[in-house]
């Protein structure tokens, strides 16, 4: 009894790393529409980030990793991706071939091997089976969301962007440049992206890797909870972590995939939009 | 994939004139391949022993190479993917002429390139140790088999008192094959396995694994994770509270390379099974670090395959001097009863099986990442793939 009830927070902390590994998406995905591949190797760049920043404290590793992430994902925006918008399928193939590059430019600056990133001493130790580095992971997604809703609802910035992602031509007559709000808009969500990797250096490997053991389960929860939605995220990732969780307790770990996967494939056949979907009058 | 299917198609056309020159434009080098996985997920592991096995050529070559001939690597890239591993296996032997092929990691890369060197009557030198049940007349396996390692670390369980295990393992050949091994030695020692659980390769969230660990309070954990797994393992793990004093961690795929991984602090004080540590007391092993060191740094640790790979090369070398030729049937014959002092003690060919007589060794983990020795197994082990001679195994193969 006790371990069904401890897979209650165990649930909800995998859903915390889900979470802040998709919210980046949520954006460039969800409200872009562009499937960038390379989105796990900023979430590697952000791990690689904490590994270089060791010395220096684990909190400022985040807003470094941050801007780190952030700029590639920016560079990635200006030189290729902008010349791709409506081409899918070309962008995937391209962000594919970015992402490998990554990764080998990952294992020739740090090696092959992982590289170990200790845990700072405050975040050791835990309540019963819930680590602190757990909590801090939740609570760390919890921030994040609460930020990114405060920018989209509360600054102008954030509308702007709101505008672009409804209608972006409407949005563009209306006096905004979108090409500005694209650049912010990868910016942000490649940022996200490399604070996640500096949460996952909590509990994972930290190696050149890192990022495609991410990236599937990331597009699921977007995918899963409806495209541009924060609030779908939140509840996908949540709603999966828990599944997976409790599969696992009640089966094994290559099961609780098959099952997660089963649930996804058949929620979306009934849903195809995803569990939350912008509502709106465009004719499409 | 355009690149390998460029490289097989290469391969394929190479055809006559270009094997004439490779072997008779190069008559004072012997061509020898190095086949592991430079890049994916097991690029961890392979790169070390890639380096290992080319150390050993530089050495044999500073000493005045083999049959007088300087030996020359043709290293290539499996890329962590077991089709890979088949081509450029069939690239090495037909395009280059390579007398030998050290390389492989996985048991599906091995698997994999199994019936090319069958089917090319060339030799594959595999330096990891493996689930046994496997003996190709092309391969030398100069890594463990389960009887020189898996269970030799049963023994000391048992001898330990450590009566109840839970099993935890990667999702392939490997843990499974080894988990069935476990089980049926369990059952005539009467030991209890309280739990058998598996995780796919590259899996990363240990939390409810180890919640169901804390649930069945086992004596100890047998361990068979393959990979980056084992650092999100072993770091869930003590973060949850679990530490080696309570329920101790035997690890049969963790060495020192995956030790520095995992964070030495998150491991400390859990057991592996091996043949080989850096720390263990040979005048061979004193120069196989030192030589590694001068050559890839002095923060590189050594390890079991990697030793093993190590091996593997001057085994062969000391196979062709004996042969007087490269010739591959020659070198088959004259390799039986092959025996070097080597940095984990003597080890000597098998002539029936081509695995290699070695000495087990359980160490536990130390806070500084090394490994420290606490039982040996006195003297080589003859290799036993089959377990043909354990009663208990009967049922198995």
């Amino acid at each position: 009894m006790e371990g069904v009830l401890n897979q209650l927070p165990i649930g909800l902390s995998i859903g915390a790393v889900l979470l802040l590994a998709a919210l980046g998406l949520t954006f460039t995905f969800g409200q872009m529409g562009v499937i960038n591949m390379a989105h796990g190797e900023f979430i590697m760049a952000g791990a690689y980030t904490a590994y270089l920043l060791q010395g220096v404290g684990f909190l400022i590793a985040l807003p470094a990793a941050f801007v780190v992430a952030g700029l590639m994902g920016l560079i990635l925006e200006r030189t290729l991706i902008r010349r791709f918008y409506g081409r899918p399928l070309d962008t995937l193939l391209l962000t594919w071939g970015v992402s490998l590059i990554l990764q080998q430019l990952a294992r020739d600056l740090f090696g092959a091997p992982n590289v170990q990133v200790a845990s700072p001493a405050w975040l050791r130790g835990g309540i019963g089976i819930l680590p602190y580095n757990r909590l801090f992971i939740m609570a760390l997604a919890a921030a994040s969301v609460l930020a990114i809703w405060a920018y989209l609802n509360r600054t102008g910035q954030g509308r702007r962007m709101r505008a672009v992602m409804q209608n972006r031509r409407l949005a563009a007559t209306s006096g905004i440049d979108t090409g500005r709000v694209d650049q912010r808009t990868f910016f942000i969500g490649s940022g996200l992206a490399g604070v996640a990797g500096v949460a996952l250096t909590l509990i994972g490997p930290v190696g050149p890797t890192l990022g495609t053991n991410y990236i599937v389960d990331a597009f699921l929860v977007v995918v899963a909870g409806g495209l541009g939605q924060l609030r779908g995220a939140v509840l996908a990732a949540i709603g999966l972590g828990l599944l997976d969780s409790y599969a696992e307790f009640w089966s094994d770990a290559s099961l609780a995939k098959v099952a997660v996967f089963v649930v996804i494939i058949g929620f979306l056949q009934v849903r195809p939009q995803g569990l939350l979907s912008v509502r709106s009058r465009a004719l499409t | 994939m355009v690149f390998a299917l460029a490289v097989t198609a290469l391969a394929a056309c190479a055809g006559q004139p270009a094997a004439d020159e490779a072997s008779s434009g190069s008559s004072d080098t012997i061509k020898v391949g190095i086949l592991h996985s430079l890049s994916g997920t097991m690029a961890i592991s392979e790169v070390t022993v890639k380096d290992a096995e080319l150390l050993a050529i530089d050495e044999i070559n500073a000493a005045g190479g083999v049959l007088g001939k300087k030996l020359r690597p043709v290293v290539e890239d499996g890329a962590s993917d077991w089709p890979t591993f088949a081509e450029k296996a069939t690239k090495l032997i037909a395009q280059d002429r390579v007398a030998a092929v050290f390389g492989g990691w996985t048991s599906a890369s091995r698997k994999a390139m199994l019936p090319v060197f069958e089917k090319r009557k060339a030799l594959l030198w595999y330096p990891v140790q493996y689930e046994g049940l496997e003996s190709s007349p092309y391969i030398f396996y100069t890594g463990a088999t389960t009887n020189q390692q898996i269970v030799p670390a049963l023994d000391y369980l048992k001898e330990q008192g450590e009566k109840k295990l839970f099993l935890v393992g990667s999702d392939y050949v490997f843990p499974r094959t080894a988990n069935k091994i476990i089980k049926a030695y369990a059952a005539a020692n009467g030991m209890e396995i309280l739990g058998e659980e598996y995780t796919p390769l590259g899996h990363t969230e240990y939390g409810t694994l180890v919640n169901k660990i804390a649930e069945a309070k086992p004596d100890a954990v047998f361990n068979t994770l393959n990979g980056d797994s084992n650092v999100a393992f072993f770091k869930q793990l003590k973060s949850a509270g679990i530490g080696a004093d309570q329920i101790p961690a035997m690890s049969v795929s963790v060495a020192e390379e995956e030790v520095k991984a995992i964070g030495p602090d998150n491991i400390a004080g859990h057991l592996v099974a091996w043949n080989y540590y850096q720390t263990t007391e040979t005048p061979e092993n004193e120069k196989f670090v030192a030589a590694f060191k001068a050559k890839y740094g002095a923060d590189k640790v050594t390890s079991d395959p990697m030793e093993a790979g190590y091996n593997a090369v001057y085994l062969w070398a000391e196979a062709v001097e004996k042969a007087g030729t490269t010739d591959v049937e020659a070198v088959k014959k004259a390799a039986a009863g092959v025996g070097l002092d080597r940095p984990e003690g003597k080890v000597t060919i098998d002539g029936d099986n081509q695995h290699v007589y070695k000495t087990a060794r359980i160490g536990v983990i130390q806070p500084d990442g090394q490994i420290k020795e606490v039982w040996n197994s006195g003297e080589p082990i003859k290799p036993d793939p089959y377990l043909k001679t354990y009663s208990w195994a009967g049922g198995l193969v």
